[in-house]
């Protein structure tokens, strides 16, 4: 492999990952005063973490290479949501889900 | 630098890093099978700290792709930063310097984002530097020992921490939710929307990092304008 070639793929990546996250950080500096926009960025955590989640979640085991079964993670995720709906902390919530997907492909 | 608030910060960043870990073994040991060098896995996760773009740039690079397309990859698949960029500069202390914030704006990756939003308080610059050294020494770390090992786990284990991120991302969106019906709207919608775009023929053709952005907008534009938040308490009027 072309050496300066790897090397100023690796300088875009990471130029490109840096200026997306620090833009909006070094830009607004203050708070912002619209209802709108306030009420806005407190959506977007749940909507991008939602979003991100579903379905992604099912396929997240190993269903898309044939290793694992699309039964673990449907498992993992009944599990996940049942411990969260306790308030169960974040680790706890993903041991949790991690041990029902393993319990369902050992026995599946 | 306040030491308790690093230390908080740091402990709270424990379960991502255990995450990370396995995630970055993954990438570590792909990377190398796919032909790049070890040093270059490396140092892609320690200065891109992301794991979908990380993949998708580490590919290209092996396939011969053009620096356009690396850069436009990563615009699309990374721009979800941007939003929980634009989020937490309104989280943070009003106090905290143009350097610090510089410095923080490299360690927003969605679990960092996710468990420093959820905090009751403004975040201090000491508390950021926490809760982003431990993901970062899990990140390189389990690169570092992927690259380097390039096959550990076996498929049973890897398979089952494949769900554990996922896990922690249910953990911090269901109770707020099941508080509050505008945030219960908001999963759910996003959840369905995104669903949508990955299984419906038409959306289908919008890349995964696309459809993410599209939906966030969409929905929390929607919930914005349905409830609105008090400004003086941060939260929802009900």
């Amino acid at each position: 492999m072309n050496m300066s070639y790897l090397l100023i793929c690796m300088g875009i990546m990471a130029g490109m990952t840096y200026l997306i996250r620090v833009l909006p950080m070094a830009i607004f500096r203050k708070k912002i005063k619209s209802v709108f926009v306030q009420s806005f960025l407190y959506y977007v955590p749940y909507a991008v973490l939602a979003a991100m989640t579903f379905p992604a979640i099912f396929y997240s085991t190993g269903a898309s290479t044939g290793e694992g079964s699309i039964w673990g993670a449907a498992a993992g995720t009944a599990v996940a949501v049942l411990l969260a709906f306790l308030r169960k902390g974040l680790l706890t919530v993903a041991v949790g889900a991690s041990a029902a997907v393993f319990l369902v492909q050992m026995f599946l | 630098m306040n030491r308790n608030e690093f230390m908080l910060g740091i402990r709270n960043g424990i379960p991502i890093c255990l995450g990370y870990f396995s995630v970055s073994l993954a990438f570590g040991v792909t990377a190398v099978l796919s032909g790049l060098p070890a040093w270059a896995a490396v140092v892609i996760s320690v200065t891109n700290l992301t794991s979908a773009g990380q993949f998708a740039g580490a590919n290209l690079i092996v396939s011969g792709g053009t620096y356009v397309e690396v850069a436009v990859s990563m615009l699309i698949i990374n721009i979800r930063y941007f939003l929980m960029s634009l989020s937490l500069s309104q989280k943070v202390e009003e106090r905290m310097t143009l350097g610090q914030r510089l410095a923080v704006a490299f360690g927003i990756t969605d679990e960092i984002f996710a468990v420093a939003i959820q905090q009751p308080r403004p975040l201090s610059a000491s508390y950021m530097a926490g809760l982003i050294a431990t993901p970062v020494l899990g990140w390189s770390g389990g690169t570092l020992v992927g690259a380097v090992a390039t096959s550990v786990l076996p498929p049973m284990i890897s398979n089952a921490l494949g769900i554990a991120l996922y896990g922690m991302f249910i953990a911090i969106i269901i109770p707020p939710a099941r508080e509050k019906r505008s945030v219960l709207f908001a999963v759910l919608l996003a959840a369905a929307l995104s669903s949508a775009f990955y299984y419906l023929p038409m959306l289908k053709a919008v890349s995964s990092g696309w459809s993410i952005i599209l939906v966030t907008l969409a929905v929390s534009g929607l919930a914005a304008l349905l409830f609105p938040i008090d400004p003086e308490r941060g939260e929802e009027k009900q």
